[in-house]
């Protein structure tokens, strides 16, 4: 065993996050490590790597029991971790972010740029990346940025690196090279420890897997082995037949569509984000926006809200033009619930209900005095009808699972009474569970009759979710789908072949 | 055809955001040179750079400090502290007048450090702190401001402030040499990416395993001692520890670090453009000077004004850059 953890407990202000877990990797062995959100791996990855220490248990490396104090011993001991986030410094340059902190050196103790340029762009020609490695890391695809912290993981004399959901911003592309990156890495012996959602990875490159799940091991075993839906029921707790009666999403089939489109936004341009791009959405109907990384979704949907500024294009709500700013849009009544619900969306240290009625205060104030009443009733509401697991409205939202957070964004739109909805990845980096009750409110949602469109990376929830489907890529719309078309093939071969 | 066009509009942009003073500097060189005769004099020129040296050396430790996203208000009262402690120390000769404010200062210094690197307090409220406290501790040595220790005549600790060479004075190459010294610092050593990464993403660089609370720490450090040895020399150029020097220097030191093109809110930064800073500050203290029936106040109006569109500027060019146009 290259890296062991023994009967680890891991106690957050009175939430066990690892319950006597142990867990090993042997040196060459590509191991997943998977679980629902909260199932503990987050935790049970920063105590391998020094950012957390374990109120009981033990780590041993080589055998030999060690205590990281922080990220920079486990590094020394030659174990790497690359993050979903990308942890490096976008200001500074490629070059120095792979370097950080282990700079080549000239005679005289200053650093030396000649050699760290050059054998910057030597090692990063291995992983696709052919771009001048003097320019600001921040300047690249984040799909780049997170080959560069690959790459600066694995050149630091690892011998365990951990990987945390790292195709979460990868391109199909980028997946190949990272995937060719393990199976080098595999080849020099360097044990893997893969975190990912994604099953079609997992089996494709993994040789053993670790199930967590509410902070306790569940199962370790070759992965070859253990049939797909074996996993899921391991991850979910949920019976094997259970999960096939009910499917993998929640969506029921179809909805009763208005006639006539509520909202129509045509010919979207921006910059080189956005090429032309027209989307309508009728009353009680669900459009899905496929596509890839990059393509455009998120910048059609910030469009449509006046997030973006246009150079060309309208957006029409019941005939009505839009003036491209979001006060007047959301007055108008279109909400949009963010992709990132960190930067955009909650307010860690306001409670459930501060956030549930933040949008919908001018709602319910008379001459600026807000009614603690009408509020409490709205969100008691909410709470309520979308089943938001809190302890009372007055909990911190920080204080919620992920699931619960991205209910409580859509508790707040909801209560401004929208006409249209925007969900960006509504159900990103949050558990199986959550997932569904999540796609489940959306079907409700658009049944009320109003007009939703969604975004999702996963073509599962797209294909169930959505009545029809805008394909775009490279900001342009390339294909429409709807009804027989709606299926798998049809994207893919959609995007595959559209060119803009 | 458009794709030039866009590369060349943001090519201009970048450059404004970075040499933005430099060619404010040029241009306010150049209109000041023609407009007044007496400008381009070698006495006004060595008079200019002299004022400007113990800024620069202030503000070369605040670029450090900024750069690092924190911000040091103390260097005002550290700098006024230095200066009286220099002339306190004099009396024992060179070596205490120059080793007693570097000592008490870069105490300060590091004090500030540990308490913003170790509790997390907010950089704001730390050097305010110990902006009271140095005021506080100076006003205790001279009795209020009384008493006012003057250098002896003849003490060879005076050279300092007051030695020439080519007429230009010996602080115009002390805060040169620092300044190149800070440059390749930032630039060159391991410290300095520490720095650059630490304002630029400080989880990060956590995360990374570089030393952030260490680079904390001795940016403050050097920022004390930085301003110290400026109120060192600037005590032995007055010949006397001035107590009422330094107020509000704070302001100056920040405002001519942000006009030289170094991010308020962190991660990047040049010594260079600190130079350029203080370069356009003196001068256009000069050209005020030289018009003579302008209130000098008006000094301080014009570089608030200069300081508001380099912030206007700065911040539109990150608006544009995060949209990637």
């Amino acid at each position: 065993m290259v890296l062991e953890v023994v009967d680890a407990t891991k106690e957050f202000v009175g939430v066990k996050a690892l319950d006597g877990v142990s867990f090993s990797v042997r040196p060459g062995e590509v191991h997943a490590l998977v679980g629902e959100n909260g199932a503990g791996k987050s935790t049970l990855i920063k105590v391998l790597t020094g950012v957390h220490r374990p109120d009981s248990g033990q780590v041993l490396h080589r055998g030999e029991p060690v205590e990281f104090h922080r990220p920079l011993d486990a590094q020394r001991a030659g174990i790497s971790t690359i993050y979903q986030e990308v942890n490096l410094v976008p200001l500074m340059s490629v070059a120095a972010n792979l370097f950080l902190g282990r700079e080549p050196r000239t005679r005289f103790g200053l650093v030396d740029r000649a050699r760290m340029h050059a054998e910057a762009a030597e090692v990063l020609v291995g992983y696709g990346i052919h771009d001048d490695v003097r320019r600001p890391l921040g300047t690249l695809a984040v799909g780049a940025q997170q080959m560069v912290a690959l790459a600066r993981a694995v050149s630091a004399d690892a011998h365990v690196v951990i990987m945390d959901e790292p195709t979460s911003s990868l391109e199909p592309r980028e997946v190949e090279t990272l995937f060719s990156v393990i199976e080098r890495l595999h080849e020099r012996g360097i044990a893997i420890v893969y975190v990912s959602h994604r099953m079609d990875e997992l089996y494709r490159i993994c040789d053993r897997v670790t199930v967590l799940r509410d902070g306790r091991h569940v199962h370790t075993g070759p992965l070859a082995d253990l049939p797909r839906i074996e996993l899921v029921s391991l991850m979910l707790g949920r019976s094997v037949g259970d999960i096939r009666e009910h499917g993998a999403t929640a969506f029921s089939e179809e909805h009763h569509a208005g006639a006539e489109p509520l909202l129509r936004a045509e010919d979207l341009t921006s910059g080189r984000r956005l090429a032309g791009v027209s989307v309508s959405i009728r009353p009680g109907e669900v459009v899905g926006l496929a596509g890839l990384l990059g393509s455009g979704r998120t910048e059609t949907a910030r469009a449509i809200i006046g997030a973006l500024p246009l150079d060309s294009g309208t957006v029409l709500l019941g005939g009505k033009a839009l003036r491209g700013n979001v006060g007047a849009a959301v007055r108008a009544g279109v909400s949009l619930l963010a992709e990132d619900r960190k930067a955009e969306g909650i307010i860690p240290n306001l409670s459930v209900r501060e956030n549930i009625v933040l949008a919908a205060l001018p709602r319910l104030s008379r001459f600026g005095v807000v009614s603690r009443a009408r509020q409490d009733r709205v969100v008691e509401t909410f709470i309520r009808r979308l089943r938001i697991k809190v302890s009372g409205p007055e909990q911190k939202v920080a204080e919620l699972s992920g699931g619960n957070q991205q209910k409580v964004l859509l508790a707040r739109w909801l209560c401004t009474q929208p006409k249209v909805l925007l969900l960006d990845e509504p159900t990103r980096g949050i558990d199986v569970g959550a997932k569904a009750e999540v796609q489940a409110l959306i079907d409700e949602l658009a049944r009320d009759g109003l007009a939703v469109l969604l975004i999702s990376s996963e073509l599962e929830e797209l294909l169930d979710g959505a009545d029809r489907l805008v394909v775009l890529k490279d900001g342009a719309v390339v294909s429409e789908l709807v009804g027989d078309r709606l299926t798998r093939d049809h994207v893919l071969s959609a995007i595959a072949a559209g060119e803009s | 055809m458009t794709a030039v066009r866009v590369r060349l509009r943001r090519g201009i942009g970048r450059g404004i955001g970075r040499q933005g003073a430099a060619v404010a500097l040029v241009v306010m060189v150049l209109v000041a040179w023609l407009s007044f005769p007496r400008f381009g004099s070698p006495d006004n020129l060595r008079d200019m750079a002299l004022q400007g040296s113990f800024l620069a050396i202030v503000a070369l430790g605040m670029t450090f400090v900024i750069i690092t996203g924190g911000i040091d208000l103390s260097v005002g009262s550290v700098y006024a502290l230095g200066g009286v402690l220099a002339a306190y120390g004099s009396q024992w000769g060179f070596v205490v007048a120059l080793v007693l404010p570097l000592a008490v200062c870069g105490l300060i210094g590091l004090l500030n450090g540990v308490l913003v690197a170790r509790t997390g307090m907010a950089p704001f409220i730390v050097t305010l702190a110990t902006l009271l406290l140095a005021r506080g501790l100076l006003l205790a040595i001279t009795s209020e401001g009384s008493t006012t220790y003057r250098i002896a005549s003849g003490s060879a600790f005076l050279e300092l402030g007051r030695g020439t060479v080519f007429g230009f004075g010996y602080p115009v190459f002390l805060a040169l040499a620092l300044c190149l010294a800070g440059g390749l610092v930032l630039r060159r050593t391991r410290f300095g990416q520490s720095v650059l990464a630490t304002g630029g993403a400080e989880q990060s660089a956590v995360l990374m395993g570089l030393p952030v609370a260490r680079t904390k720490v001795l940016v403050y450090t050097m920022s004390g001692v930085l301003s110290g040895f400026a109120g060192a020399v600037t005590a032995a150029y007055l010949e006397s520890g001035v107590t009422v020097i330094g107020v509000g220097l704070e302001l100056d030191a920040i405002s001519v670090v942000v006009i030289g093109g170094t991010l308020l809110t962190g991660g990047a930064g040049t010594v260079l453009g600190t130079v350029i800073g203080v370069g356009l500050r003196t001068v256009i203290q000069n050209v005020i000077n030289q018009i003579g029936t302008l209130d000098s106040n008006y000094q301080s109006v014009v570089s608030g004004a200069f300081l508001l569109l380099v912030v206007v500027l700065q911040r539109s060019l990150a608006t544009r850059a995060a949209r990637g146009t």
